[in-house]
This record gives structure tokens, sequence and C-alpha cells, in this order.
């Protein structure tokens, strides 16, 4: 702050200053997960022959696209100033119930996941709107309750679930549009869904509110508790959609997924500098957080010589350094 | 659930007739509400008629706030009823009576900071198109409003990025976005200045020509004369006058509201405060050349033990940064401060606190007050490293120092265990008046300790800062209040642009007198207002900076 140098005479030119320095910090706030992906991909391009392949790079999205799903739930949660520690549960819950339900047709495959999962994220969503309940132990129960249920349905993990050979289900991660398969084109969808639906409809806008000031979104007449309710079903979903999708591309219930995944989804949400006490981001940032997790484990693993564990160690180093960032840059900016 | 009230609400206001121009729009019925065994409100009748500005007064715990309140849906009431436009109503939230037609102004800013001006003014009622919110209408209509209220402020800027009084003008803007049949304004003016204030009577007068029914809450007396058609006095929870303004003295009103003599409040003054007590000896604290990036250029202050010293200065003078980096809460680039003869180093808040320095802040609600916590744990929260012994806390030191402090600053709360959400302004204040000087300070720093207080608390609190200076304490006082300046304060420091600008002595100075003194920096310049037409916007960047 004191190494601008400023000559007070001429009153205009601090005040220019602080404003640029604030355009600044938020430019690093919004975009600083961008400028280390682009980092991270320039330099892994340029050591690894393999990276910049097409067949790389779209194993990357399409991996990238299973935690996209929670993320984009957990960004809105988040923006209310909440948070969501089921939905890496639910997500694996999801899957399960899906490739469950493939056996007994498509139709079963989809609805029965996203029926079971919703109504989790329902019933949260009215505990912590309607009881005032924290949204972390509320959710801390619902990650328990869905893994017990998992473990319940599947034998204590002992019976896997497989999707039916021929099944159209299997198409919805595996097939392809335009050589871009399913899961990748879904996740763009979605998200500029989300975006439109943040920054353009009046639930993204109570969202944003009740996340700024809770106090004063009630007294200005939003509907405090129903955005808060639709965004834990929404979350819910999207995790249950997630776990739809991977049964769908494993061709199986998985019973060990999403095990810390609700804390790689809260990671790439506040990569993609969402507030994490909530009020403003972006979607768009929680992609880039998401892409830049998921291309930071493809390099680990194109270095043959690196340990996979290496992954969380790096993820977690780049996450304290984005947001340490962040906090330097908007300190003293905001009373 | 939401959809369904807001529902009952539209056939509410369907249901609601014609109000003519001085027909009752709003009334309360022998309202009753209490709080845990405290009776808050005791039968209040209350009429609000279109096209009028009624004003509220009463002291502290008088059932002002309780009742705006009920008015707007906040609280429901025990007993009794409200009507609007002679209908019955039962408002269960907020949101129902916005729905039907009343808007609120809250004291504190009830905006998001996170969000930009435009948003906030059209929060729930954005201007959509093809069903998703019209961001370029938005803007523009909000960019319209600004206009018709003659004020400059980017709308696409964060709000929290604003000074307070053009937050509050958006607040403003946000009431009259909707056709409010009612807007109820809970102590608008209190982070407001001058020209603002103005900006802010004129649009509720033209709100009342339009046939709005306005409520109008303020501590600054002046305004109701100035502003108010009638006035409805209350006090402890109960009914007490109702009379149009131009038929009120000011006498009058002060000892209807205090339930005191004319003859009595005549003889004891407007503030409480009593004469000076300057003593002399080795100065407290010891200010030289204190300088803050953009902020201060060399501040010089000296207070002796016993002296109340004022800062005076118009917003963004450097008032308020000048008490924060003695406290250490800014960082000053260079300048001394000593507090009893010893150097405390500057930036630290750890340093300034060890060395006796204590400093209330002038925004409670958000730097200060822990609304959860009971009185009890927020007076003892500054002293418990002092009250514990090898980290365990002895609850019985607590309890005794809580309750001299309770007694010694006449702490109206149930009891200790109550939470200090729940008590008024002028408690919090106290509670927190308290929490510092259990800390045992030899400088104490008020940044406007009576802001938004009733004025029985605030007579209290001025009481109460005279009694401090008495025992020896050195005191800064900041207050944009000149009356409590110049008859709290011995010695008043103005302060100009970061500079010390003059020093008045208080004892003969009248308010004009110090009005005078801020403003004759103007003179000395010699460019007059008149001829420097471009000097006053700059001026009010600066300030919300």
């Amino acid at each position: 702050m004191s190494t601008t140098m400023v000559d007070p005479a001429t009153a205009n030119a601090p005040e220019t200053a602080l404003a640029n320095r604030a355009r600044f910090a938020s430019l690093v706030q919004r975009q600083g997960a961008l400028a280390i992906f682009v980092v991270v991909v320039a330099v892994a391009s340029v050591s690894f022959d393999t990276f910049a392949s097409q067949g790389n790079i779209t194993g990357i999205a399409v991996q990238a696209s299973f935690l996209a799903m929670l993320a984009l739930g957990m960004t809105f949660v988040i923006m209310t100033g909440g948070i969501d520690l089921s939905v890496g549960s639910v997500f694996a819950l999801g899957g399960v119930l899906a490739a469950w339900g493939a056996q007994h047709g498509t139709l079963v495959a989809f609805v029965l996941p996203l029926a079971v999962c919703g109504a989790i994220g329902l019933v949260q969503g009215l505990i912590i709107a309607r009881g005032g309940l924290p949204p972390f132990i509320v959710t801390l129960a619902g990650l328990l309750f869905a893994r017990g249920l998992l473990l319940l349905l599947s034998d204590e993990g002992a019976t896997t679930y497989k999707v039916p050979r021929g099944s159209s289900f299997r198409e919805l991660a595996q097939g392809e549009l335009l050589g871009i398969p399913y899961p990748v084109v879904l996740v763009v969808v979605f998200f500029a869904i989300g975006g439109l639906v943040l920054h353009r409809t009046s639930y993204g806008a109570s969202v944003l509110a009740i996340g700024g000031q809770e106090d004063a979104a009630d007294l200005m007449g939003l509907p405090v508790v129903r955005t808060k309710v639709l965004t834990y079903v929404a979350s819910a979903l999207l995790a249950g959609f997630g776990g739809v999708m991977i049964a769908s591309y494993t061709s199986s219930g998985v019973t060990i997924l999403g095990v810390g995944t609700e804390l790689e989804a809260i990671a790439a949400v506040v990569l993609g500098g969402t507030l994490l006490t909530g009020g403003a981001g972006t979607v768009l940032g929680t992609l880039v957080g998401v892409l830049l997790l998921q291309v930071i484990k493809n390099v680990i693993n194109q270095v043959g010589s690196l340990d996979s564990d290496w992954q969380s160690v790096v993820s977690g180093t780049i996450l304290l350094l984005v947001v340490t960032l962040q906090r330097a840059l908007t300190r003293g900016d905001r009373a | 659930m939401t959809q369904h009230s807001s529902a009952a609400a539209a056939a509410a206001v369907g249901a609601v007739g014609a109000v003519g121009v001085g027909d009752p729009v709003l009334q309360t019925v022998g309202v009753t509400k209490s709080f845990g065994g405290v009776h808050a409100l005791k039968g209040v009748d209350f009429e609000l008629r279109a096209g009028e500005i009624h004003t509220l007064v009463g002291e502290n715990g008088a059932g002002k706030s309780t009742l705006i309140k009920v008015l707007t849906g906040v609280y429901t009431p025990d007993g009794g009823e409200v009507r609007y436009a002679g209908e019955t109503v039962h408002f269960r939230r907020p949101a129902d009576a916005q729905h039907v037609g009343i808007s609120t102004i809250y004291q504190e800013v009830n905006l998001v900071p996170l969000l930009s001006v435009a948003r906030n003014i059209f929060l729930g009622r954005e201007p959509r198109r093809f069903g998703l919110i019209d961001v370029r209408a938005m803007n523009k209509r909000a960019r319209e409003l600004m206009a018709e209220l003659g004020i400059d402020i980017d709308v696409t800027a964060e709000l929290g990025r604003l000074g307070l009084g053009s937050q509050q003008m958006v607040a403003l803007a946000r009431a009259m976005s909707v056709d409010s049949r009612v807007v109820i304004m809970d102590e608008p003016t209190s982070s407001l200045e001058t020209a603002e204030v103005e900006t802010l009577f004129r649009v509720a007068r033209g709100l009342r020509d339009r046939g709005v029914g306005l409520v109008f809450v303020s501590h600054r007396l002046d305004e109701l004369w100035e502003l108010c058609d009638r006035v409805t006095i209350l006090r402890d929870g109960e009914w007490v006058h109702t009379e149009p303004m131009s038929e009120m003295t000011r006498l009058d009103l002060v000892s209807k509201m205090l339930g005191r003599d004319v003859e009595e409040v005549r003889a004891e003054g407007a503030t409480e405060f009593g004469s000076s007590h300057r003593q002399a000896g080795e100065p407290a604290l010891v200010v030289s050349g204190l300088e803050v990036a953009n902020r201060l250029h060399g501040v010089d202050l000296t207070v002796r033990p016993g002296e109340v010293v004022g800062l005076a200065g118009l917003l963004g003078s450097g008032r308020s940064e000048t008490v924060k980096a003695v406290y250490g809460a800014l960082k000053a680039r260079s300048g001394e401060i000593t507090v009893a003869g010893r150097k405390v180093r500057t930036g630290s808040v750890r340093g300034a606190l060890a060395s006796g320095v204590a400093l209330l802040s002038e925004d409670r609600k958000a730097e200060g007050i822990v609304p959860d916590l009971s009185v009890r744990d927020n007076i003892a929260l500054a002293v418990l490293p002092r009250m514990s012994r090898a980290g365990v806390v002895s609850e019985a030191r607590i309890d005794a120092l809580v309750d001299t402090f309770m007694k010694r600053l006449r702490i109206k709360a149930s009891s200790p265990d109550q939470k200090v959400r729940e008590l008024s302004g002028g408690n919090q204040q106290k509670v927190l008046i308290a929490r510092w000087l259990a800390t045992e300070p030899t400088v104490f720093l008020l940044d406007e300790p009576t802001r938004g207080i009733d004025v029985g608390a605030k007579a209290e609190v001025q009481g109460l800062i005279d009694e401090l200076a008495d025992q020896g304490l050195a005191v800064v006082l900041i207050s944009s209040e000149m009356d409590e300046l110049v008859e709290g304060a011995d010695r008043i420091v103005v302060l100009h642009d970061g500079h010390v600008q003059a020093e008045l002595d208080s004892t003969d100075l009248s308010s004009s007198e110090l009005l005078a003194a801020l403003a004759g920096d103007r003179e000395r310049d010699s460019r007059p207002a008149s001829q420097a037409p471009n000097q006053a916007p700059t001026q009010t960047e600066g300030q919300h900076a």
C-alpha cells in the first residue's frame, strides 16, 4: 500500500492509483486461476509432447466434467454463504443408483438417482433455510447419510452393479457430438445456463444478495428461504447427475468414488475467485478452477517418476497460493 | 410458501381502496408487543395520514423501533391490529409489507455491499426481457432515478465502495423506485452530510406532495421542525401525545418525551455536559506529525489527563483517520505518538492497547459489538487476558467487573446474560464503552459516541464522558454535532484535509463560531463556492474514497 508513490499535491493521482489497484486486485481475484492455468498449460505443452495431443486434452476434459458438475452446484451454494459437504457422497450414490437402475431401463437410470439425490438436497435445504442450522453440520450429516445408504445398497461395496451391455444408457457419457464427448458438451451447456441463471435471473440476484448480506436480503423482501432451498436442491441434483454420468462412463456403479470430492469442488470454486463468504463470483471462474486441478493431475501423471500422491500436494499448494494472493491484493480494499 | 404470502399480499393490495390525501393510510390500534416479559409496546395507537410527514419521537426504549418493526412486518404484534388503508392487515415478514407498498429506509444501510448500485435498487424487481434480467434497462432506469434525485453516482459501481451517505441515497432510490404509499425512514440522516440531508428532505417533500405518507425518525431535533407535519411522542412503550409540529415548542417536545417538567429541562440545558474540567499535568497523549498516506498530512494533538479534546472537521477531513492511526488500526507513514511520556509503536493495535489507548469506533455494528454474545461476554471480551490465570478465566472476577460497569454506566438489560442484539442502540453503546473502560485506559478515543442513539441515552453518554474526564481520563471526542463539541470539549482541534486547521478554546465558544471555524478554510483559500463550481464534487468524492 505504502509502496505506491503518490504526490499529495495532485488530488486526483492517488484516487486514480487506488482505482487502478482495486481494478487489478479484482482482476486477480477473478482471473488469478486463469493466469496460472494458462502458464501451466503452456509449460506442460512445451515439456511433454503428449500433453497437447488431442487424446490427452479430450481425456482431461472428460475427467474434469464429473467434478465440474459438482463444482457448479457448489458455486451457487458458496455464493449464498453456505457450504455443501454432501456432494461427494451424493455423487457416488447417484452413480450406484444409476447403474442399478440401468438394469431396469434407461429411464429408471436417470429418474431414480435424480429423485433420491434431489430429495436429499431438499431435506438439507429445508433444515438449513427454515431451521437455521449451520450448513456445515447439516451437509456433513448428509455426507454420512448418503455414504451409508450407498454402502447398504452395495453390501458394503461387495456388489458392483453393471450397466447391461448394449444399454442405451452407456451412450450418455460414452457417445460424442461432432467428435466431442457428451459429458464435455453437457458441462458446457450446464455452465452456460448456470452463468445465465446467476447473472440474469432474480433467483441468481437473490443468491448473490443472500451471500452478500443476508439480513438486508430479508429486509428487502427477497425470498431467502426459497432461494436457499433451491440452491441445495440444485447442488444435490447436479452431484447426482454427475454420478449418473460417471455410471454411464464406467458402465458400473463404483462405490469408492466421491470420497473427498466435495473438498475438491470447494477448492475449484475458491480457485475460481468465488468468495468463500459468499456474495461474489462467477461460474466461469469455477470451470477454470476445475480445469486447473485436472491439468495439474494430468501433468503429474506425465512425469513418470512422480507418485500420483503429488497431485494433492501440488493442488493444495496452488490453492493456498491463489487464495493468499487474492487476500493480499484485496486487503484494505473493503472495509 | 413465499409465493402464497405474496399472493395474499397482492390480494390485500387489491382490496385496498383509494386513499385520499389526509385520510389515514397506516394505523395501529392498541398494538402490544413484549420480549421475554419486557413490554416494549403497551397498546399503542398511531395514525399516519396520506400526504403527511409524521415523526415518531421518544427516548431510549420508548418503543419507536419496535413500533416501526411492527409497521414493516419485521415483528408481528402480540395484540391489537395494524390497518393499512382502512383494512386490517397481518404482515408476517418484511416482504408482506413491501408488497402492499410500505418501503423502509433503515438507519444502518441494509443493502448488499458486493452488488452494484443498480442491482441494489432493483433487487427482487429487476426489469426483464425474454424472462431474463435486462441489465441495460436496469442500469438506465437506475441512472434516471439517480438523476431525479440529483445524485451523481456511477450505478454500475459496487455499492460497498461508496460512502455511507451515498449508500443511504441508494436506499432512498430503492424506496422511490417502487410506488410506495408509505415510506418509513428510521434515522436516515445519521450518516448523511448537510447537502445529502437537503436532498433527502427535498425527495421526502416531493413524495408527500404526491400523497405518500411518511414516517420520519431522527435524533436531530432541528430536522423535525424543518421537515415534519405532525409528531407522535412515545414513552415507555406507551402513546403520549400527537400534535401538529408547528404547535409544538422544542422544550415542550423534550419535556413530553422525557416526562420531565419544562422548567427542569430549561435549567439543565440541552446536553448533559457539565462545566470544563481541565487539569494541568503531563500530557497523557502527544501526537506529532502524524501522516497517513492520502489521508493525514502531519497532525499534531496533545491531550492532558482529565481533558476532553474535541476533533472537529467536515467529513473526510481526517477526524476518524486520526484516532484510528493513534489506535494503530491505520498504518502511519510517519509521526510520533507518546502516551503518558512513553513512545508507542505506530501501526500496532496491540501496542496501542498495551500502552493504554482505547478506541470506541464510529461503526459499532461492524467494528465492536458481538450481537449474539451476552452483555457480560461483550464487556469481558477485551479483558479476558487480564482476567485469567494460566489461561483459565476467573468467572467470579468477571462477574464482579461486569456488575460494577452495568451499575456505573446504568446499562438497561434484563440480566448480564441478555444478548446484546436485544438491547437498544444506546445501551449497546454503553456496553462497548464498558468494555473499553474495563481495560483501564489512559487515553479514550471516542468516534461519534452518541450517533444514532436516543436523546435520553445521548444525555447519559455525554454525562458519562464528563464523569470519565473528571476521573482523570484523557478523552478525544469526535462528533458531527456542534453542540456536543462546544459543550463537551475543553478544546477543539479543527481538521481540514488531514491538517490541523485551527485550535479553539471552547470555554466561550458558540456553535456558530465553531461553524465559522469549520467553514473558515474556504475563505482563506480565497475561493468562494460560487466561483469554483467544480470544487464541491471533488470534495465529495474524496470523502467517499
